[in-house]
C-alpha cells in the first residue's frame, strides 16, 4: 500500500499520464461544481435585482447560516431521479446522443485555459484555434437535439440557435483577430503574457473589440437577452422542450453554464490580462499585489459571470431580426473598422507597439 | 448633428448602461420579503379567520339559537337546529359551519346579538380527511374555549368603534 513508492516505480510516461488524468479530473470537478453553484448565484442575483431574496430554504446538511446553499444539490438530485421521457416519434439514438455532443466541447475547451502562470492542462501553440473550433462545435448538440425531438418548436429553436451562432461566431473571430495582432501568438498563455506592464491590457487598446467579444459570447451561449433559441413566449422552450431529467441537465444546464464560465474566462484572458494582477506595472514588480496568480483570474471570472446574470435581469429579449441585424450589420463592420484602426496603431507605433 | 449624437450614444451603450445602473441600485436595496414561518406580517385584531363559539364566564353557552347568523350567511354555510334544553332555555342542538362554503365575510359575527359566534385571528389550520371541513358545535366551542383570552381582547379593542 505504499502509493508513493508505487508511483515512483512507474514509467515516466505512465507517471505523466496519471498526473494529467488527475489534473483533468480536478478541473472537471471544479467546473461541474461551479456550474451547480452558478445556478444558485443566478437565482440569487436575479432575485435581489427583482427585490426578492432568491432561494433561502435548503441548508448544506443542516449547517446554520447556509440557507439556500444546498439548493443546487437538491436540484441535481431531483433532476437525476426524474424520468427521461422519450417522445414517440423521436430519433432515439440522436435524442440521447445530442446532450453528450453538447457537453463534450463545453468541457474539452477547458484544456487550454491558462489558470495561473504555472497551471495549464495543455499549453499548446494553437490554443486559440482550438478554442474557436470547439466553442462552435457546441451548437451541433443543440441542432441535433432540436432535430431528433421531432417537434416543430424544438426544430425552430435549433434553427434560431444555429443562425445566431453563425452570425456571432464571425464577429467573435474578428474580435480575436485584434487580439492576435497584439499578441502575435495563438498560445493563450502567451496572449496573457503579452498584456503585462502598465496599460498593457488589451481592453485599453481594443475596448470596442472587448465589448463586442463579450456580447457575442453572451449570444453564443444563448443567454438572455439573446435567448431566442428557447423563447418561452414563442416556442415554449425551443430545442429542449422534450428533454427531462438527466438529459435536460446534460443538454441544457451543464453546457450552458459551463460555456458561460468559459466565456467569462476567455474574456478575462483575451482582454483583461488573465492571471495578471491589475496592479502589474503600476506598483513595483516586487510588490505583493503585483504578483500574477489564479486569484486575479478568479476575480475577473466572477465579475464577468455577474455581468451575465446582471444582463439577464436587466434587458428584455431581443427580437429575432434585431439579433441578426446586430450580428451582421453592426458587430462585423465595427470589428473590421477597429482592426483597421489597429493597423494604423501598428503603423504609427501607438499603444502596445510603441517600442 | 442629432443623428451623430444618437449614433455615438448607441455605440457607447448609453441607455443600456443606464438600465444596468438602475438594476444594480435595486439589487442593493433592502428586500421586503417576509420569511413566512419564521417571520409573520402584522395582523389586524379584526382579522376574520377560523370561527369559534363563545361561553359566558360562568360556562353557559352564549348562543340562543336565534338563527340570525344562519339567515344572514350569504354562502349558506351555517346549519342550526334548536330545542328546549334541560333548564328550559332555548339552545342549539346542532351548529355546523361548512368551512368550504364559508367566505369569511364576518356577517355572522355582525348579526349575532350575544357575541356568540366570532371569527378568530387563526388562519393557519388545515384538514386532512374529508368531512373535517364541517365545524360542528363541539369543535366550535372547543376553539372558543382555547382562544377565549385572544377573542375577548380583540372584542375589547374593537368595542370603541361599535
Amino acid at each position: 500500500m505504499n502509493l508513493v513508492g508505487f508511483y515512483a516505480s512507474l514509467d515516466p510516461w505512465v507517471q505523466t499520464a496519471l498526473l494529467k488524468t488527475l489534473e483533468i479530473l480536478g478541473v472537471l470537478l471544479v467546473v461541474v461544481f461551479s456550474v451547480a453553484f452558478m445556478t444558485l448565484a443566478e437565482r440569487k442575483v436575479i432575485g435581489w435585482i427583482q427585490g426578492r431574496m432568491g432561494p433561502n430554504r435548503v441548508t448544506l446538511i443542516g449547517i446554520p447560516f447556509t440557507e439556500g446553499w444546498g439548493q443546487p444539490i437538491a436540484d441535481v438530485v431531483k433532476l437525476l431521479f426524474k424520468e427521461i421521457v422519450l417522445p414517440a416519434n423521436a430519433d432515439r439514438v440522436l435524442f440521447l446522443l445530442a446532450p453528450m455532443i453538447a457537453l463534450v466541447p463545453a468541457f474539452a475547451t477547458w484544456a487550454v485555459v491558462p489558470f495561473s502562470p504555472a497551471f495549464v492542462l495543455a499549453d499548446i501553440d494553437a490554443g486559440l484555434l482550438y478554442v474557436l473550433a470547439l466553442t462552435s462545435l457546441g451548437v451541433y448538440g443543440i441542432i441535433l437535439a432540436g432535430w431528433a425531438t421531432n417537434s416543430k418548436y424544438a426544430l425552430l429553436g435549433a434553427l434560431r440557435s444555429a443562425a445566431q451562432i453563425v452570425a456571432y461566431e464571425i464577429a467573435m473571430g474578428f474580435a480575436l483577430v485584434g487580439v492576435l495582432m497584439v499578441a502575435g501568438s495563438l498560445n493563450l498563455s502567451d496572449i496573457v503574457r503579452s498584456q503585462s506592464g502598465a496599460f498593457g491590457w488589451n481592453v485599453i487598446w481594443l475596448a470596442p473589440l472587448a465589448v463586442i467579444y463579450f456580447i457575442s459570447g453572451i449570444a453564443e451561449t444563448n443567454r438572455a437577452p439573446f435567448d431566442v433559441a428557447e423563447g418561452e413566449s414563442e416556442i415554449v422552450a425551443g430545442f429542449h422542450v422534450e428533454y427531462s431529467g438527466a438529459t435536460f441537465a446534460t443538454l441544457f444546464a451543464l453546457p450552458e453554464y459551463a460555456n458561460m464560465i468559459l466565456i467569462a474566462v476567455l474574456t478575462s484572458v483575451m482582454f483583461f490580462g488573465g492571471w495578471l494582477s491589475p496592479f502589474d506595472g503600476y506598483l513595483p514588480a516586487t510588490s505583493f499585489l503585483a504578483q500574477p496568480s489564479f486569484v486575479w483570474l478568479l476575480g475577473k471570472i466572477v465579475f464577468f459571470l455577474f455581468c451575465f446574470l446582471w444582463f439577464r435581469a436587466t434587458f428584455p429579449r431581443y427580437r429575432y431580426d434585431q439579433i441578426m441585424r446586430l450580428g451582421w450589420k453592426v458587430f462585423i463592420p465595427l470589428t473590421l473598422i477597429w482592426i483597421f484602426v489597429e493597423g494604423l496603431m501598428v503603423y504609427w507605433h501607438v499603444g502596445p507597439w510603441r517600442h | 448633428m442629432n443623428a451623430v449624437r444618437n449614433l455615438t450614444k448607441t455605440l457607447l451603450l448609453g441607455e443600456l448602461l443606464q438600465g444596468l445602473g438602475l438594476t444594480f441600485k435595486y439589487m442593493l436595496k433592502p428586500k421586503t420579503t417576509v420569511r413566512y414561518p419564521e417571520e409573520k406580517t402584522p395582523q389586524s385584531y379584526r382579522y376574520r379567520g377560523l370561527h369559534a363559539l363563545r361561553r359566558y364566564p360562568n360556562g353557559e353557552e352564549r348562543c340562543i339559537a336565534c338563527k340570525l347568523c344562519e339567515a344572514v350567511c350569504p354562502a349558506l354555510a351555517i346549519t342550526i337546529e334548536s330545542d328546549v334544553s334541560a333548564d328550559g332555555t332555548r339552545r342549539t342542538t346542532r351548529y355546523d359551519i361548512d368551512l368550504f362554503k364559508c367566505i369569511y365575510c364576518g356577517f355572522c359575527e355582525e348579526a349575532c346579538p350575544v357575541d356568540a359566534i366570532v371569527e378568530t385571528r387563526i388562519h393557519e389550520y388545515h384538514m386532512e380527511n374529508p368531512g373535517e371541513n364541517i365545524m360542528t358545535k363541539d369543535k366550535l366551542l372547543a376553539v372558543g374555549e382555547r382562544f377565549e383570552t385572544m377573542i375577548s381582547a380583540d372584542k375589547a379593542a374593537d368595542a370603541a368603534y361599535r
